[in-house]
């Protein structure tokens, strides 16, 4: 049950932000250069060891009623960001989920295929899920905060993790990367609740920042939003990829191709192409991503 | 069958009539409740307000009317409910959090649900023969206030499981997901998060289970509480009275007196279930303050 987990503790240190390593995680990166390469559209320009593999990703959920994803495979490179779209219902939340085990907590939900995180298996049999999601953090569609201070909500997961560093420091910063420090700095003690829903959204990123993840997951982070929080927490997601790995889910076409570097359309849970951002819109390869990106269906 | 373009007959005044036919047989209703709850009240005040006074609570239980007082009853309820309590409340909250947060669905955790559900409606009496059998006799535990407390404690314990599971299930799934996503596990999830939210329901619930027990009079009287006592009990495993045994004795006896000394000792009763809604009243608005993160 206890997560005092002391090699753990010794990472959460405010200097492993930038090289993040993952427990048990394979300390030479490139010897994965000669593994086989994955039968699906690939389009990783560079070499670069990739952060997320997905393998052959097959998900279902009531006890295999619904097959929700089929033969995913994908490539998610580091310091980039990813956007996921498709019509709705084609899987993308489910996808997103399937990479910090949060899928996990449904009950009666089949998984089968790997995911690699940084070149560890997360569903290994060893691999502890709470330690994966502590590493691949997740922002929701519906900006929750805890019903506790904005300090508190902040300060929690890093708590819970064991943090032993200045917690003052760690929640300034936090809520600087997210772009939230001016407006709350004078009331960091007031309830969360206080906030309006672009501000609370962007404390849940300052949230998942706190406990130095590798990849952050956003699951339509901005679709509560007005234009201008919009835009605020899409700065915040372009300046975040420096230090993180990014996957966006997003209905917004435009958004989409604002923010990513790399695209993956999903279609009824199979991917169907994935490329670069501006490849992918403007010279689609396969006819249903064009008929969905140019709005003819979806 | 109309086309679609058909049009409309409203009938506003028909179903005006009607709204308004509803709402006074709705109102009758209430006030039919209310006059029969004031009239008892009314009744059982007058009766008993004169025999009502400091020492009626302070004298212990006698044969003569006037020197008859409650002191032994008012005190055995106290012992009985704070230790139901003690073993209930732990009890039920542990065994809901785990039917809640831990357990697998599957047939196993439907039968214990099914079964928590129907035991909620057992009689009383039944809960009082099972003490009977199990506290006085097969744990040897006598007509003691332990036997007694621990009938009462499976008495309510279904109330208490069922009323804080419903609290935990009211906890919004997002707030769950989003601290599991921060790398939390499940023991820190419900500590920090689960519990304090679902505190407002599982306090009222425990109250009101509790107001429930130091109601009862059956099952006390199947475990053998006494209804003459003129001594205070001094640990768990003394014997003991409690009010409502107290007040079963007097109205069984033909004397006015008693019946008025019956009515004073409803009224103490009363109160005293009064206080504890209250309190239970009280401490739900003091968790939802909090719970808006004040
Ligand atoms: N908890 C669940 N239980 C059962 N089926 C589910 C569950 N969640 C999703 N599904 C099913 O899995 C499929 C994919 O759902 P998912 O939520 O991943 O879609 P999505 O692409 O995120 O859609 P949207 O854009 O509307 O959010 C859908 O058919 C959905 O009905
Ligand atoms: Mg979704």
């Amino acid at each position: 049950m206890s997560t005092d987990n002391p090699a753990d503790d010794a990472r959460l240190s405010p200097a492993s932000v930038d090289e993040p390593t993952f427990q048990n995680g394979r300390a030479d990166g490139a010897a994965d250069e000669d593994a086989p390469p994955v039968p699906n559209s690939k389009s990783s320009p560079s070499a670069v060891q990739p952060k997320v593999e997905i393998e052959d990703l097959d998900f279902w959920y009531d006890n295999g009623d619904t097959h929700a994803l089929q033969g995913i495979s994908m490539d998610i490179a580091p310091h980039q960001v990813t956007a996921l779209i498709g019509p709705s219902g084609c899987g993308k939340s489910t996808l997103l989920r399937c990479v910090n085990r949060m899928n996990e907590l449904i009950e009666n939900t089949v998984l089968e295929g790997g995911i690699h995180v940084d070149g560890q298996d997360i569903y290994a049999e060893d691999t502890d899920p709470v330690m994966v999601r502590r590493r691949v953090g997740m922002v929701f569609q519906e900006p929750n905060p805890f019903p506790k201070t904005i300090y508190k909500n902040v300060a929690w997961g890093a708590e819970v993790n064991g943090y032993t560093g200045d917690m003052d420091a760690l929640v300034e910063r936090s809520l600087r990367q997210a772009a939230l420090w001016d407006e709350v700095k004078d009331q960091l003690h007031s309830s969360a609740y206080n906030l309006s829903g672009g501000q609370q959204q962007r404390l849940c990123i300052a949230r998942t920042l706190a406990v130095h993840p590798d990849v952050v997951l956003m699951d339509e982070p901005a679709s509560a939003l007005d234009p201008i929080a919009t835009s605020k927490v899409e700065e915040t997601i372009t300046e975040l990829k420096q230090d993180y790995t990014i996957v966006i889910v997003t209905h917004n076409m435009q958004q989409a191709s604002r923010i990513s570097d790399e695209t993956a359309f999903l279609y009824m849970g199979r991917l169907v192409e994935m490329n670069p951002t501006d490849e992918l819109f403007t010279r689609p390869e396969k006819d249903r991503t064009e008929a969905y990106v140019t709005g003819r269906f979806g | 069958m109309e086309s679609s373009n058909g049009t409309f007959n409203l009938r506003r005044k028909r179903r005006k009539r009607l709204g308004m036919i509803l709402a006074g047989v709705l109102f009758l209703a209430t006030i039919f409740g209310v006059v029969v709850l004031v009239t008892l009240l009314v009744d059982v005040i007058t009766t008993g307000i004169s025999w009502l006074d400091g020492s009626f609570l302070t004298r212990f239980p006698s044969r003569n009317p006037e020197e008859a007082g409650i002191k032994s009853a008012l005190v055995g309820s106290l012992w009985l409910m704070g230790l139901t309590a003690l073993i209930s409340v732990p009890l039920g909250v542990a065994s809901a959090v785990y039917l809640e947060e831990y357990a697998k669905d599957g047939w196993f955790l439907r039968f214990i649900q099914i079964n928590i559900a129907n035991l909620a409606g057992v009689p009383s009496v039944v809960y009082g023969m099972l003490g009977l059998a199990l506290f006085v006799r097969f744990a040897g535990f006598e007509n003691s206030l332990l036997a007694g407390a621990l009938t009462l404690s499976l008495l309510i314990l279904p109330i208490i499981i069922i009323s804080t599971q419903e609290a935990l299930r009211g906890i919004p799934s997002g707030l769950r997901e989003s601290a599991y996503a921060l790398g939390a596990t499940r023991w820190q999830v419900i500590r920090s998060h689960v519990l304090p939210m679902a505190a407002p329901g599982i306090f009222t619930g425990v109250i009101l289970a509790s107001s429930r027990a130091i109601g009862e009079t059956a099952p006390l009287i199947l475990v053998g509480a006494l209804t003459f006592i003129p001594f205070l009990p001094r640990g768990a495993m003394d014997q003991f009275t409690a009010l409502p045994i107290q007040i079963f004795n007097w109205t069984a006896r033909p004397q006015d007196e008693f019946r008025s000394l019956a009515a004073a000792a409803i009224i103490v009763l009363m109160i005293l279930l009064f206080t504890m809604n209250l309190s239970a009243i009280l401490l739900r608005n003091y968790f939802e303050d909090r719970r808006a993160g004040a």
